[in-house]
């Protein structure tokens, strides 16, 4: 196992040093943005006595590779700098907010996740069957559709014309668990809707790639049932792919939701990314980007490992 | 004896159906087979002759693309293409089972040995776990597996290619089956490897008296396992008759062709002066694949317009060989030498003119040619880049190989490779190589994936070329009836090294070194009793290839 444990390190520094790059194209990108954090602070009140003296105290005067530095080190420490807006500490003000984004993403992957693998492998079964081509034109439909779109509509039938859930998922911090679930439902559904499709779609195609192996032929040869052929012969040997859909429409799941927490007003990382972006608040939208690389590079990371290990011939050397 | 036992399967008027170009194409005509009880039926023939089709069609099974379109399979009072698809699936497994040419390729990577083993038995005689594991260790025990108590615990990329397909022999054994379907079982396999699957097939059929019917396009390998031969060309059937009878007599001209292939042969060429500067010399080569360490030490000379086979089993380092010479394996030690002067170590590093010198043709033209790409533009582009011809000059210079490969230009100069036919690819695959005008080709393995026939066509081109053309080539093969052929001079690798190097004529004088003995005594031949002799000669079943050449 050594070997393995070789390349995850191998890939987490490679993941870090994605990251690292990152970070510079996002501080880069800030600086590129008209006026600065001094102006955004001062407002109307800005007089140029007043601008040079708070770009003093906040260090702006300094070059740019020293301001990056001075903001890494204090990323790296989980200081992410006062919010411009607000003054409150960044770091403080985006916990809740990721907790609820993440609570929201396993919300959706718990119901998109087993069902669309379900859905896939049921696909690649009928293949070419009534049931077959219908989830086929649904994936698609699901796939073209807007998420914002998916979100109103299922606000329409399940908030408007029937009451059975609130169409604005406002949680509060202390809320009961099943009071959450309940509130989050409709967007765990519209983000679900989203990603199955996808999932769903590469895991017949996955599965009947392996079809024609000869493998499949020799299962079927010793009369083994279409069913068993499936589940047993095709899809351990389709896992790779699989988890590699699985783990980017995960990472999908936290860094997508932009929309749909706009959309329900729920109180994500999205949405507070959407807020501080109007308000030209730097170090909140740094901060939020950061986390969003982040999640995305580790879920590739996940990925990768997941399908090597998937692997016999790695599982078990010779 | 035969005619004693009583009828197991009956196939009549079989007419098979492939879906091509959007309509359905008779690829089998109307064939006749009888199998009875324990009988070995060979079933032979050239790619497209239909053989596994047929053979799959005796389980009623087709693959996708391919329908049953009239005729009958009677087996055993059912018949196989009105049966619903829940009695096909009762016997299949159970009392008609398959054995696949490429074992590596039909065992699920998934899953252990034993758990595929046992699938049939647990599906189809609800035996329970313990019972299965013992039957197949004792299958393994029976078919000479090397630890038949653990081997099954492992997964199929842990065990070797011979031991895979006595596996799957002992699977295809797991239910006790009437009849088992053979597909080719050894053709992927070394001579030294085949030996033995042979021999664990052949009597493991006997002792639970199965019939079977063995497809091979291999005649001396039919000759070994069946007690009678029926010969298959484009979906009809040529003749039938009793093994010692089809080999010592056959009718018809097609069936006396194919015996007849292994007739070319060509004297070997006189040695060239002593002190002659060899075209190319290879000279004490080790090279690795990252830690692992493929060539030791080895030296070889290759002179101007002579022939030089390397035989070996896989993994014997032929093919790293060759890359080394044309330097896209750089070696880390030795060196290759053209004409005495010391080439560059890696290709990037070699002239242009250098890189002209050495050309290869590879073993499957399917892949080594792009599909995309008319003829002409293949042939043309080396003649293009090394030659730096243009417009009617290049023309006129690929009408020119392409007459030279025996192919009408005005015919075949706009063709994409997929309408050619396997040796017209193989053709042009040489044709590329000469574009080059070089005056060293090396061939790996190029007529391995071509019928009998066609090979010899191939093999006729190549020598002509080389009379012509005073071309060195060097001929990377494990079949030793082409090095009989083609070859002047012979170097036998084993493991990396060179054990033996010499003429052609030497070469297949005795006394040999002891494993190109091996090699040689491994190749079947016609004499349906060569298998028995063999056996006798090794001192039995213990000795036979992986055993007798890891004593080596």
């Amino acid at each position: 196992m050594s070997g393995l444990a070789g390349l995850i390190v191998k890939r987490l520094g490679l993941g870090l040093l994605t990251l690292l790059i990152i970070s510079i194209i996002i501080f880069i990108a800030m600086e590129a943005l008209p006026g600065d954090t001094a102006q955004q602070i001062l407002g109307q009140a800005a007089t140029e006595e007043n601008l040079a003296a708070l770009r003093e105290e906040l260090g702006l005067n300094q070059p740019l590779p020293v301001r990056y530095l001075a903001w890494l080190t204090d990323a790296l420490r989980g200081d992410f700098g006062i919010s411009v807006a607000n003054q409150r500490e960044v770091a403080e003000q985006l916990g809740p907010r990721f907790g609820n984004t993440l609570f929201l993403a396993a919300f959706a992957a718990i119901i998109a996740v087993p069902l669309a693998i379900t859905l896939g492998v049921l696909a690649a079964l009928f293949r070419n069957s009534i049931y077959d081509r219908v989830s086929n034109a649904l994936a698609l439909v699901s796939i073209s559709s807007p998420e914002f779109f998916l979100g109103y509509i299922l606000v329409l039938f399940f908030a408007v014309q029937n009451q059975f859930f609130p169409p604005i998922a406002s949680v509060t911090p202390g809320m009961d668990f099943w009071a959450r679930v309940e509130m989050t439902f409709l967007p765990a559904l519209t983000m679900s809707l989203v990603v199955m499709a996808y999932m769903m779609r590469m895991t017949r195609a996955a599965i009947i790639n392996l079809l024609a192996s000869p493998y499949i032929e020799m299962a079927r040869l010793k009369g083994v049932p279409q069913r068993r052929v499936i589940t047993r012969h095709a899809l351990p040997n389709a896992l790779a792919p699989i988890i590699n859909v699985v783990a980017l429409n995960l990472a999908y799941l936290i860094t997508g939701v932009v929309l749909v927490e706009v959309v329900f007003v729920y109180p994500g990382v999205g949405q507070l990314l959407v807020d501080s972006v109007s308000k030209q608040d730097g170090p909140v939208v740094q901060a939020c980007c950061l986390i969003f690389a982040a999640t995305f590079i580790l879920f590739n990371l996940i990925a990768d490992v997941g399908s090597i290990v998937t692997n016999p011939r790695l599982r078990h050397p010779k | 004896m035969a005619s004693e036992k009583s009828v197991l399967l009956t196939i009549k008027d079989l007419r098979i159906e492939g879906y091509s170009d959007e309509q359905w194409i008779e690829i089998v005509h109307g064939v006749d087979l009888t199998l009875h009880r324990g009988e070995v039926m060979g079933l032979i023939g050239e790619s497209g002759a239909g053989k596994s089709t047929i053979g799959l069609a005796a389980m009623g099974f087709t693959r996708d693309g391919c329908r049953i379109s009239g005729g009958s399979v009677n087996f055993d009072g059912i018949d196989l293409t009105t049966a619903t698809r829940g009695e096909k699936r009762a016997l299949r497994g159970s009392r008609i089972a398959y054995v696949a040419q490429s074992a590596a390729a039909s065992f699920n990577p998934a899953h252990k040995l034993f758990d595929q083993h046992s699938e049939s038995a647990r599906l189809h005689r609800t035996e329970n776990w313990k019972d299965s594991r013992e039957d197949a260790i004792e299958l393994y025990r029976q078919l000479r597996l090397p630890n038949p108590d653990e081997i099954g615990f492992r997964y199929p990329h842990q065990v070797s290619g011979g031991q895979l397909q006595r596996a799957m022999t002992a699977m295809a054994m797991s239910c006790r089956p009437d009849l088992i379907i053979f597909d080719e079982p050894t053709t992927a396999l070394d001579v030294t490897t085949q030996i033995e699957v042979l021999a664990a097939i052949r009597d493991i059929v006997e002792q639970f008296n199965t019939a079977a019917l063995y497809i091979t396009h291999d005649l001396a390998v039919v000759a070994q396992m069946a007690d009678r031969i029926k010969v298959l060309l484009k979906g009809d059937e040529v003749e039938e008759a009793e093994t010692v009878k089809m080999l010592s007599d056959p009718q018809e001209d097609y069936t006396k062709s194919l015996w007849a292939v292994r007739s070319f042969e060509r004297d070997e060429k006189p040695r060239p002066p002593e002190g002659t500067t060899p075209l190319v010399s290879v000279k004490g080569v080790h090279a690795s694949y990252g830690p692992v360490k493929v060539l030791h030490d080895v030296s070889f000379d290759i002179h101007k317009g002579r022939t030089v086979a390397v035989v070996g089993e896989s993994g014997s380092g032929k093919s790293t060989t060759a890359r080394v010479i044309t330097g896209l394996l750089p070696p880390s030690e030795g060196h290759v030498e053209f004409l005495g002067t010391p080439l560059p170590r890696a290709y990037k590093d070699r002239t242009k003119d250098q890189l002209r010198q050495a050309q290869m043709i590879y073993q499957m033209a399917d892949t080594a040619l792009n599909p995309k790409k008319s003829i002409g533009e293949i042939i043309g582009r080396p003649a293009q880049f090394y030659g730096g011809l243009r417009g009617a000059d290049l023309k006129k210079r690929v009408d020119q190989l392409l007459d030279q490969i025996e192919l009408e230009p005005s015919l075949y100069y706009h063709r994409l490779p997929s309408e050619l036919s396997g040796g017209q690819k193989q053709r042009v695959g040489i044709a590329r190589a000469l574009a080059a005008e070089p005056t060293f080709i090396i061939c790996d393995e190029v007529t391995s994936a071509l019928d009998q026939l066609v090979a010899e066509g191939i093999l006729r081109l190549l020598d002509k070329l080389q009379k012509e053309l005073d071309l060195a080539y060097m001929f990377i093969t494990h079949d030793l009836a082409t090095v009989r052929s083609i070859a002047d001079e012979v170097v036998v690798m084993k493991e990396g090294k060179v054990v033996e190097a010499g003429g052609k004529t030497e070469m297949f004088t005795p006394p040999h070194h002891e494993y190109t003995d091996l090699l040689l005594s491994s190749v079947p031949e016609m004499d349906p009793d060569w298998l028995d002799k063999l056996l006798k000669e090794r001192g039995g079943i213990t000795n036979l290839g992986e055993a007798a050449s890891s004593q080596i």
